[in-house]
């Protein structure tokens, strides 16, 4: 004979508003892709602070040269893309956050995150534009200033 | 400081703070101020990321454009202030990794305090590796 109520029984209904599932799933996996991402730009981040800071001779060696002699690989170059994307949206989500929770008026959290949208777009569209129409050997550009494989080209 | 008339004027006594443990998870301690500075770093890296997106957008320009705007990333104040943002990036690296231990590990909530002193501590540790590389290539002239 039990007498108090097993603890997995079915719960009575609660009276006023319940957990509202009519606006489905999408902060849940706001919150499964923070984690995920988080993950994956722990690793981007850190060898791309690694690469451009420690290693060589740290940020005294990045200019132009530096970048383009890594983007010649398309490995650095999907690297970075991937950067880009999983910071911006990771960023941008965090950001979102923030703003729910500290602008209680209608219209400032819509000015705050039409803002925010637009950064993210213009930063995404263009870094993504960047990376891809990138040329490391610009026709006319000093020699000096270009990555070493310019001059292997014929 | 109480005086008598303090005293007489509150003859209940104060409600002490709650001690460790009980009451609030988060209020005033480990747990909120982790939560604090998760966001200012948070908020930080992200507006670096934009200005960071933009600076190196001009290697689209031409070589001279990207190297005079990078170059200002080799001063001493940009290079103090890249220390900033590096320390900003492995605390808020190591602080998601606390946090997903207290969402996913069975016993992540019962040591979140004694996990945030540890990011803390990983936190100083990675920093005095870096700083004394990175203030060498920043001062060290060359």
């Amino acid at each position: 004979m039990t007498t108090i109520a097993d603890p997995k029984a079915p719960r009575a209904a609660r009276p006023g508003p319940g957990r509202r599932s009519t606006r489905g799933n999408t902060e849940l996996y706001g919150w499964v892709f923070m984690r995920v991402s988080g993950v994956l730009l722990l690793i981007l981040i850190f060898t791309h602070l690694w690469s451009s800071l420690i290693s060589g001779e740290g940020i005294s060696q990045v200019d132009f040269g530096f970048v383009a002699g890594k983007w010649a690989n398309p490995f650095w170059q999907v690297w970075d893309l991937t950067m880009l994307w999983l910071a911006m949206i990771h960023g941008t989500n965090g950001m979102r956050t923030i703003v729910n929770d500290y602008a209680e008026k209608d219209s400032t959290r819509l000015v705050l995150k039409s803002a925010l949208y637009l950064a993210f777009t213009v930063v995404v569209v263009l870094g993504t534009l960047v990376i891809f129409t990138f040329d490391p050997c610009p026709a006319g550009a000093p020699m000096d200033l270009l990555p070493d494989v310019c001059s292997d080209l014929p | 400081m109480a005086t008598a008339q303090t005293e007489q004027r509150t003859p209940v006594a104060a409600p002490r703070r709650p001690s460790r443990g009980l009451g609030t998870l988060y209020r005033g301690q480990e747990g909120m101020w982790s939560w604090v500075a998760h966001r200012v770093t948070g908020v930080s890296i992200f507006f670096f990321l934009l200005v960071h997106v933009l600076d190196t957008a001009l290697v689209r320009v031409s070589p001279e454009a990207y190297n005079d705007v990078i170059g200002a990333y080799k001063n001493p104040v940009m290079g103090l202030a890249e220390a900033g943002l590096v320390g900003a990036i492995v605390f808020h690296a190591f602080n998601g990794v606390r946090i997903m231990l207290v969402d996913f590990w069975w016993s992540g909530t019962r040591r979140h305090r004694l996990m945030f002193w540890v990011v803390v501590g990983l936190t100083v540790l990675v920093m005095a590796g870096f700083l004394p590389r990175h203030l060498m290539a920043v001062f060290g002239g060359e």
